[in-house]
């Protein structure tokens, strides 16, 4: 197999420069016989202002590369970078920080807070940080994201569409240093799905926001600047931007392997 | 973040209010004890303050020694009415009026039986119409009492007896009863009841005679000119008092009135703290253990304000502020709830025959602070293990479906702690119970917290235990109920710890009732065989409620009648010895005709000798004192007299107990040195032994004493069983609030459990099981929960009841199963399985199929 990874360096002093860096990331699950290697060394380095997919079949590693990316998984081994910061010796408290600094969160099932409204839902990542919402900044958002006249709505009342821009906005209400989002269409019809990914280019384009998308969603992927593709634990394939159909022809192609 | 988890609580409002409901009994029941005593207690003082009224100092007659607790309550002595005139020749009194009193004159309804006052005093006292601003009463009705044949009865008597002004009613004093007419109805100004108690109010000289106080008095009442201070006209008064009275300032008279009322009331309040103190353990059981499961079900939410960037102190304190809120929420209500559950504990206490005088409800600042702070402080303790567990879930929680909660770190030590936690209070309550040279706070203490310690330890173990348990309970439930029944014993071990907790708060509660049940069991056993050793005689007479010493004419009545061929009194008193203030009793030459005593020093001829100079006692007396044959004993009298005695006999006290006090004397002595003697009992052979002829013609010999009740053998044995009876049901009815706590968690974890198998429900529904079905399903679930509950309740109980029975194995108290009992509270647990269920299964029953599947 061919190995697209970037050359190990050893850079337990030296941070690289991207936003998000990964170096030879292993993760074992279980013990013994039992054990399964979900990655099996994997490095990569993610670009600041562009959007990154990642993708591959079930089973392929992809979402346990984007725990571990995102701080919520610690590889078996390996290093992470985020904005220069090693992950690998923070504490609970230390990584708690990070994630309030420099991480923002899209789920596949939303994960709003039911009580809440759908701004007090975007305001959450501030309030938990103790920080005041820059008025400006939280109009323009929760008008990017189409939600300025429902913003006292709770999340039972908004469509899944709605509520995944809730989400959105909340991702971005702290400007975050990088995006994560987790199957951010998986849960969504293909007509809102679309919605949502234009939604998430916009926010690459005019905010520069840098995003990381695990998405399995030939048409999530084409609106990438990168793909990245995995399988058996391994990144396989490592294309620029491409159209859906050249996703597709990609995925096959590995999938025929 | 506080104001999210308020939100939060806002949001989740009906599973909130079940938290909070956990709390409420145990604060209701903090906030009603107080209530309830404070209300007494102010109840008491309203009437001892008004009795001195307008009296600056007060004259009364001096024990000279005082009672207290549960002894008999010594007579004080009574003194010359001529005092009255020297003090009315004082320069700086204005006003004095004298009074006299008793604490046993007993009203006689129409149905000829006396009033029973649930051990409140019958009282009687004489007005002097003259000097009204000393009258503590006032009339309703009617006029004072003049001549010796008018009586006023108070206001209750009379409308709870039907009686009006000119009826005629029987009033028993000391000798036989008198038939008086009633002149006027009259109420006690300012309290608005006054409990079980009566009261008669007589002319003076009326008074006097019946009450065998002919020329003396038992309180001068003094208003002063005005100016006078108090001190100077106290000691204007002194030098004319002879030994036996006393002279106080009014306040402190009304004070010492309440010296011994106040100790009996702190007692019921400290009694019933005690069960609002069970209530709130289980309560804290069923919060702690209904949080965890509400976090367990809340993973994802927590997992996202991780990822959000909240940190396991804010998650943490997040879950501390709801549980505070939900205690205050609790507390508050309890507090309030408080105000009725005072009510039904008094109506309780009346039940069980403790009617206690009330004036205004009383809420008092502390009762407020107590409740409140008590319940929040509970409900955040319990908070503390489930808010830890929050901290727990991982942020990555937040994008798996069905994560589970990592185990603490130390929770590979948790089995091993389990057991220990177990061993260390089975050894601790073992200590306690049965160790040698331990006093007694020390031991009461080890056996306090062993047996609190041996709750959280069978809880902590019972997940081990709820396998094997369900397999035995639910058995029947598999054989009646079909699938649901299958279906509700797997549930039950589903998830056997949360299902032990569950269980846990039951066992609490039915630990406590079966132990109670045990103990009380043996105890009567050991009780009865003492009744069927000691009383020997064919007949007993005692007062109408059998536990009040009755005036002693009705025995002298009886001796040398026809038809009766013995007649012994036991006398009953007080009087001070050895060091303190002790019961006294007293008896005739003849009372091995009554009695069966066995001697261990001396003979059967111990009671024919006592005479003016003896005395007898019993072995563990004997035994801590140092006496023997021979010991000298120097007996103070009420009036003052001191006399010296000696032992002349010692017997062997049956475990049970046995009628007499640490010290006999002869009546003859007794009759000396107490001018009006009351009896315990008296014991009467008849010729023929029991026969309904020999019944009747004793009732008949003693029909003009209303209060005295003839008793055979057996109904006297069965008579003096009746309070512990009544005590029993008591115990047991303050208990069950400990139950009811727990079904409240029963009903919590199964409202969580139907809302957390949503999904199942709505797929069991959509397979064809009926809405009955899923009912019957939820309710064996609640019923098997309930049943481990008992079972481990029972189990934990008989062993705590096997400890303490084989401790008191020296004090005759047997281990008996009470079997019968005990299906009657497995009955009750079934009983709170099903009521638990009902609301569980309604919601359960009630889930759309379709909506169910499609719970997300």
């Amino acid at each position: 197999m061919e190995a697209a990874a970037a050359p190990a360096v050893d850079a337990t002093d030296r941070a690289p420069s991207a936003v998000v860096a990964a170096r030879d990331i292993t993760r074992r699950y279980g013990e013994g016989d039992t054990a399964v290697d979900a990655l099996r060394g994997v490095s990569l380095d993610v670009a600041q202002g562009k959007l990154t997919a990642v993708m591959g079949p079930s089973g392929s590693g992809k979402s346990t590369l984007m725990h571990i990316l995102a701080a919520l998984d610690r590889p078996t081994s390996g290093s992470i970078w985020i904005a220069g910061t090693k992950l690998g010796q923070l504490n609970d408290t230390e990584i708690t920080k990070l994630r309030r600094d420099h991480i923002g969160f899209i789920f596949q099932f939303f994960n709003l807070l039911p009580m809440l409204t759908a701004e007090e839902n975007v305001l959450l990542p501030l309030t938990i940080a103790g920080e005041k919402p820059d008025d400006a900044w939280r109009e323009q958002l929760l008008k990017d994201v189409g939600l300025a006249d429902r913003r006292t709505h709770r999340p039972a009342e908004l469509s899944g569409g709605q509520q995944q821009r809730v989400a959105i906005a909340r991702a971005l209400i702290s400007r975050p240093t990088v995006v994560f989002a987790d199957e951010p269409t998986g849960n969504l019809d293909s007509k809102t799905g679309a919605e949502i990914l234009e939604l998430l280019r916009s926010s690459v384009e005019s905010l520069g926001q840098t995003t990381v998308m695990v998405t399995h969603d030939p048409r999530a992927a084409a609106i990438a600047d990168r793909i990245l593709f995995l399988a058996d634990g391994l990144i396989v394939k490592d294309l620029g931007s491409a159209t859906e159909n050249e996703v597709i022809v990609a995925t096959q192609e590995l999938g025929s392997d | 973040m506080l104001r999210f988890a308020l939100k939060g609580l806002a949001g989740r409002k009906f599973r909130a209010s079940l938290t909070a409901l956990a709390i409420v009994v145990g604060v209701a029941m903090i906030s009603g004890t107080y209530i309830l005593t404070d209300t007494i207690n102010n109840g008491f003082n309203s009437i001892f303050t008004v009795s001195y009224k307008n009296a600056d100092v007060v004259i009364s007659g001096k024990a000279a020694f005082e009672t207290s607790g549960n002894q008999n309550a010594v007579q004080p002595p009574t003194f010359p009415e001529s005092l009255l005139t020297k003090v009315r020749n004082l320069p700086d009194v204005a006003q004095a009026a004298g009074s006299v009193t008793a604490d046993n004159v007993k009203l006689i309804g129409k149905d000829g039986k006396v009033i029973t006052t649930g051990g409140a005093p019958a009282l009687g006292f004489s007005v002097d119409p003259q000097y009204q601003l000393f009258n503590p009463t006032q009339l309703t009705s009617g006029a004072w009492p003049t001549g010796p044949n008018q009586v006023v009865i108070d206001t209750g008597t009379a409308s709870k007896q039907g009686f009006k002004v000119g009826d005629t009613i029987g009033v028993q004093a000391v000798g036989p009863q008198r038939h008086l007419q009633i002149s006027g109805i009259a109420k006690l100004s300012g309290v608005s009841s006054i409990g079980g108690a009566t009261f008669a109010i007589f002319s003076e000289p009326t008074a006097q005679r019946l009450f065998d106080k002919v020329g003396q008095l038992d309180f001068i009442r003094i208003q002063s000119k005005s100016g006078v201070p108090t001190e100077k006209l106290v000691s204007q008064i002194k030098p004319l008092l002879p030994p036996t009275a006393t002279v106080r300032d009014a306040a402190a008279q009304a004070k010492q009135d309440k010296k011994d009322v106040g100790s009996f009331i702190s007692f019921i309040q400290y009694a019933l703290l005690a069960f609002a103190g069970v209530a709130l353990f289980v309560g804290a059981f069923v919060i702690a253990n209904t949080l965890s499961i509400t976090i367990a079900q809340r993973m994802r939410e927590f997992a996202t304000l991780r990822t959000l960037g909240a940190s396991r102190r804010q998650v943490m304190r997040s879950v501390i502020a709801e549980a505070f809120v939900i205690g205050l929420l609790g507390s508050i209500v309890g507090l309030f709830l408080g105000l009725a559950l005072a009510k039904l504990l008094n109506t309780l206490l009346v039940t069980f025959g403790i009617d206690l005088p009330q004036a205004g409800t009383v809420v008092k600042g502390r009762t407020v602070i107590v409740a409140l702070l008590v319940g929040t402080l509970v409900t955040l303790i319990a908070s503390i293990r489930p808010a830890r567990r929050a901290t727990r879930v991982p942020p990555i929680a937040a994008v798996r479906e069905g994560s589970v909660l990592p185990p603490s770190r130390f929770a590979k030590y948790g089995p091993i702690t389990a057991l220990i936690v177990l061993l260390a209070a089975v050894a601790l309550v073992s200590l306690g119970t049965l160790g040698s040279g331990i006093a007694t706070g020390p031991r009461l203490l080890l056996i306090g917290v062993g047996v609190l310690l041996l709750f959280f330890g069978v809880s902590l173990n019972a997940a081990r235990v709820v396998r094997p348990l369900a397999a035995v309970l639910g058995a029947p439930a598999e054989t009646i109920g079909g699938a649901p029944g299958i279906l509700a014993k797997d549930n039950a071990t589903r998830n056997p710890s949360r299902t032990a907790s569950t269980a846990s708060a039951v066992m609490i509660g039915l630990a406590l009732i079966s132990f109670v049940a045990i103990f009380a069991k043996g105890l009567r056993a050991s009780f009865e065989d003492a009744v069927n050793q000691l009383f020997v005689a064919n007949y007993a007479i005692t007062s109408s409620n059998t536990f009040t010493p009755i005036d002693a004419t009705v025995g002298n009545s009886l001796a040398g009648k026809p038809g009766v061929t013995d007649v012994t009194s036991i006398r009953a008193g007080s009087a001070k010895y050895l060091g303190g203030s002790h019961d006294l009793t007293a008896v005739d030459p003849n009372m091995a005709t009554g009695v069966h005593v066995d001697w261990k020093a001396g003979n059967a001829s111990v009671p024919a000798r006592l005479g003016l100079h003896n005395v007898f006692t019993d072995d563990d007396y004997a035994k801590k004192h140092h006496l023997k044959i021979g010991s000298p004993v120097v007996m103070e009298f009420a009036s003052g007299t001191k006399v010296p005695l000696r032992v002349i006999g010692i017997y062997k006290k049956p475990n049970g107990g046995s009628p007499f006090a640490e010290a006999t004397i002869s009546t003859k002595l007794f009759d000396r040195e107490n001018p009006r003697p009351r009896d315990l009992m008296v014991l009467i052979n008849t010729p023929g032994g029991v026969t309904d002829a020999n019944t009747a013609l004793l009732k008949r010999d003693v029909a003009n004493f209303a209060d005295a009740k003839v008793q055979t053998r057996s109904e006297f044995k069965s008579n003096f069983e009746k309070p512990i009876n009544q005590l029993l049901n008591l115990l047991f009815a303050l208990l069950a609030l400990s139950v009811i706590v727990s079904l409240v968690g029963i009903v919590n974890t199964l409202v969580l459990t139907v809302f957390e198998r949503t999904r199942e429900i709505g797929m069991l529904r959509a397979v064809g099981m009926t809405r009955r079905q899923v009912r019957m399903m939820i309710r064996y679930e609640s019923i098997v929960t309930s049943l481990m509950g008992a079972a481990l309740g029972i189990a934990v109980g008989t062993f705590l009841a096997l400890l303490i029975t084989h401790a008191l194995k020296s004090q005759g108290i047997v281990f008996a199963f009470p079997w019968v009992q005990m299906g009657y509270f497995v009955i009750a647990a079934i009983i709170v399985g099903i009521l638990a269920a009902v609301l569980p299964a309604r919601r359960a029953a009630r889930l759309n199929v379709l909506e169910a599947l499609q719970y997300e």
